[in-house]
């Protein structure tokens, strides 16, 4: 039987949309599952009080503290060394065997396992520099897992002003630092933007790298040198030991809804990276 | 002229110690983990299945055919549906809807952290294979499935990519003959796209190889072979998750030569995918 | 065949003698001069002992074939080439005087005092104002009225005033192309420098828009040196007082535009002008 290319287009066509939706059923699925079963233990509580008995009632307040301090720490650094270091490598210094390689270190490191990391932090921060677990070694940990793709991305951006731009600042008579920070990071910042927006996101959902080094005590983190819990943590711990499924559900409520708040951001800043490029 | 100077040294020393904290953490993973695996001599450790820390033998070869196994599942999920979604994206899909609601959904699969997936896998789909499939639920099977989702949009959007660079002048000369789209996509644009779509491939292999959270919890990590999809498994990124925080001395330093292992496979991945796409930019003239 | 040479020349520079409405320059001391400068890139000698004056208030066209050096040159007198890490010079360029290439000379203050205009406009991504703005900013200047009046006599100077008086604040790129380039001829004047450098900047644009800016340099004249390399002899024998011909990296000959157009003294101007190459 001979079948028709038309028949077999029709199909194929089928097949795809069929594939396609199905992954999206997927993501909305995953989406409304938590939040179903999350949103209605939402409430002030939640958001304004330590929890009790290891987790199964009160609320996750230390929890945000603790993301936020280690999240905010790693970028604060994460962020200025990273496009510090993709300026020095594109403006002033001149292409060579050695900013390859450093380039192809850069992205290799990107995608190397965040856990390659924990393991790194576990010892090098908490024993032998003897931070012991806490948020400090924590944030310095996921400084340098997102240091690499905040290099990067940040490199693309500035190497996509065009050369021209550079030699018309010159041209007026602009010094080298006037006509990397008026001309080209100008230009290049929503690039350099969607890439730290990307590290903060990835920075909110790690979970083992920071259980190795930040640890999971329960209390509020009150300095650098305290351990401390950050949301994602709490969430894998309340599943794993089923403590509450309804803390745990609400907890991860409000791990999406972050994220997905940041993804969008970082979406939209591209948008207009794009727009200004084009 | 003095500030500029100035700003350049300060920027030089920024760049030196992003470059050096990489730096530091390459060698000191290497120096904690290499001493032992030649210690214990290389073919010996990946290749030994005997992982008894308490008794000093370190052989990781069950983790890595579990890491190997489920990886490969993940990869034939991500790959007919990634690529599936890549396809119609660029090829059947009218442009709007495209960009304005399927790549934006993708690419919030991208975003949801790995422990929620760990999470619903562990809720839903464990269940559904324990009571529909047999075993214990905790499988290479389902370790597969959330993996193949997880990877999916870096398949996805390197493979869409890919397949937008094709020349519009291949996919409009095979219409004019005649062909319909889809013979035109499966005779003409996927094999243009080819190297593009086999580097999406790789580095999709390299995230999965380098996921911790989501399959540790659907995966049973039991410290045996698997011997089928239904079978629980335990991967490489697992055992340095579970066992590093009680680790002391030899296991330690295994621990961290598993962390070697880790890092020279994804090296190997990336180097591949790298010469695949220069050779696709090579042989398109770039 | 020499004849024929002969009476080629007669005819264009009798058409040229009727298009040529300019007095010679001022003699008197040099602006700005070129002795024995040799430009080297690598081990290659780009330029040539080049000997070479250029006069208060006058226009001096740079015409030859490409590759002759005529834009190397341009590049010399603002140290541009100084950008390109293989470029090494001998002889002097003397601005009012004095060495440019002396050691303690401020490049950026050098870059302001002679102003430059390239080929393909190149307008920076940002507004009309801010371009036109952006030389002054860099200087130091701050205060938005004297912005305000910069930009505007800058703008009247280059004949772009009345077209975008009303819209100074909408994208740059939303000119057409022959606007962008007075454009970047406001840019430049916004710094008030001594000497212009343009360097083909009529190319590619209408005639029109040439003329206009042809125009606004005959204006300029009085008030700046203008030195104006140019790939078509007719643009540089009707908007130029003096012409110099350079070739293959030397000065094959200089003098006024009237008689290097109607009595070259070197057999390969002539052949030049006659269009027997280029």
């Amino acid at each position: 039987m001979i079948i028709r290319p038309v028949t077999t287009h029709r199909i194929a066509v089928a097949a795809l949309w069929t594939v396609t939706v199905l992954t999206i059923a997927v993501l909305l699925f995953i989406i409304a599952f938590i939040l179903a079963q999350g949103a209605p233990h939402l409430s002030v509580e939640f958001f304004t009080s330590s929890p009790r008995s290891m987790g199964r009632e009160g609320g996750v307040l230390p929890m945000i503290v603790g993301t936020l301090f280690v999240t905010g720490l790693a970028v604060a650094i994460a962020a200025p060394v990273g496009i510090g270091t993709a300026v020095y490598l594109t403006e002033y210094t001149r292409e060579s065997r050695l900013t390859a390689l450093i380039r192809f270190g850069a992205d290799c490191l990107a995608g190397i396992p965040s856990i390659i990391f924990g393991l790194f932090g576990s010892v090098f921060f908490v024993i032998t520099l003897g931070m012991g677990l806490s948020v400090l070694s924590g944030a310095l940990t996921l400084a340098i897992m997102v240091l690499p793709t905040i290099i990067r991305t940040s490199e693309e951006a500035i190497r996509a002003v065009p050369r021209v731009y550079r030699d018309v600042s010159y041209g007026l008579g602009g010094t080298r630092w006037q006509m990397v920070t008026r001309v080209v990071l100008r230009s290049a910042l929503p690039g350099i933007a969607t890439g730290v927006v990307l590290s903060i996101g990835r920075s909110i959902s790690e979970t083992a790298a920071l259980m190795l080094t930040a640890g999971s005590a329960l209390g509020m983190p009150r300095s650098l040198l305290d351990s401390a819990r950050t949301l994602s943590v709490h969430f894998y711990i309340l599943s794993r030991e089923g403590l509450s499924m309804p803390k745990a559900y609400a907890s991860a409520s409000v791990l999406i809804v972050a994220v997905l708040l940041i993804n969008l951001l970082a979406y939209w800043s591209m948008r207009r990276f794009v727009a200004k490029v084009t | 002229m003095k500030l500029d100077k100035f700003i350049r040294v300060v920027l030089l020393l920024v760049a030196l110690s992003g470059v050096s904290g990489l730096a530091l953490m390459t060698a000191f993973i290497f120096k904690e983990g290499l001493p032992l695996m030649v210690r214990l001599g290389v073919a010996d450790f990946i290749f030994s299945s005997q992982w008894y820390p308490s008794e000093g033998q370190f052989g990781i070869a069950p983790m890595i055919v579990g890491s190997l196994a489920v990886t490969a599942g993940a990869m034939v999920i991500s790959l007919v549906f990634g690529l599936g979604c890549a396809i119609l994206l660029t090829q059947f899909c009218p442009p709007r809807l495209a960009t304005g609601v399927i790549k934006p959904c993708i690419e919030l699969l991208a975003g949801i952290p790995s422990v929620v997936y760990g999470f619903v896998g562990v809720t839903i789909l464990v269940p559904f294979i324990r009571d529909y499939l047999g075993g214990p639920g905790l499988s290479v099977l389902a370790s597969s499935i959330v993996l193949g989702v997880m990877v999916l949009p870096t398949v996805t959007s390197i493979s869409a990519d890919a397949l937008r660079a094709v020349p519009r002048s291949y996919r409009e000369g095979s219409i004019a003959l005649g062909a319909t789209e889809w013979q035109t996509t499966h005779m003409v644009m996927l094999k243009a796209a080819m190297s593009g779509i086999v580097a999406a491939v790789i580095l999709g292999m390299g995230r999965a190889v380098g996921e911790t959270m989501a399959v540790i919890m659907v995966a049973g990590n039991p410290l045996a072979m698997p011997d089928s999809l239904l079978s629980p498994v335990r991967t490489l990124t697992s055992n340095i998750a579970l066992e590093m925080s009680y680790a002391a001395g030899d296991h330690r330093k295994a621990l961290f030569a598993t962390g070697v292992t880790l890092f020279v496979i994804i090296m190997i991945l990336n180097t591949i995918a790298l010469a695949v796409s220069r050779r696709r930019a090579r042989r398109a003239g770039l | 065949m020499p004849d024929d040479a002969d009476n080629q020349v007669r005819k264009e520079s009798e058409r040229l003698m009727a298009e040529l409405p300019h007095p010679a320059p001022e003699p008197g001391q040099p602006k700005a001069a070129a002795e024995s400068f040799c430009a080297v890139f690598d081990d290659r000698r780009v330029l040539k002992d080049i000997d070479l004056s250029i006069y208060p208030r006058e226009r001096l066209a740079i015409i030859g074939p490409a590759a002759s050096g005529k834009t190397t040159f341009l590049r010399c007198l603002n140290r541009l080439n100084d950008l390109e890490g293989n470029f090494s010079h001998s002889g002097r360029i003397l601005l009012d005087g004095r060495d440019i290439y002396d050691k303690g000379m401020d490049v950026s203050i050098l870059r302001r005092r002679l102003g430059m205009v390239y080929a393909v406009p190149t307008p920076l991504p940002w507004s009309i104002y801010d371009n036109i703005a952006f030389g002054p900013r860099i200087s130091g200047q701050r205060s938005r009225s004297r912005l305000n009046e910069v930009v505007e006599s800058s703008l009247v100077s280059a004949i772009l005033w009345d077209e975008v008086k009303d819209r100074l604040r909408e994208p740059a790129t939303n000119l057409s192309g022959g606007q962008q380039q007075r454009l970047c001829l406001a840019r430049v004047l916004a710094l008030d420098p001594e000497v212009l450098l343009l360097d083909e900047p009529c190319s590619g644009l209408d005639p029109i828009s040439t003329a206009k800016i042809e125009d606004a340099l005959a204006e300029l004249k009085r008030r700046y040196s203008i030195v104006l390399v140019t790939n078509n002899t007719k643009q540089a024998a009707r908007a130029s007082d003096r012409t110099a011909f350079f070739l293959m990296g030397e000065v094959v000959e200089v003098g006024t535009t009237a008689q290097v157009f109607t009595n070259p003294q070197h057999q390969r101007t002539i052949d030049y002008i006659t269009g027997h190459f280029g």
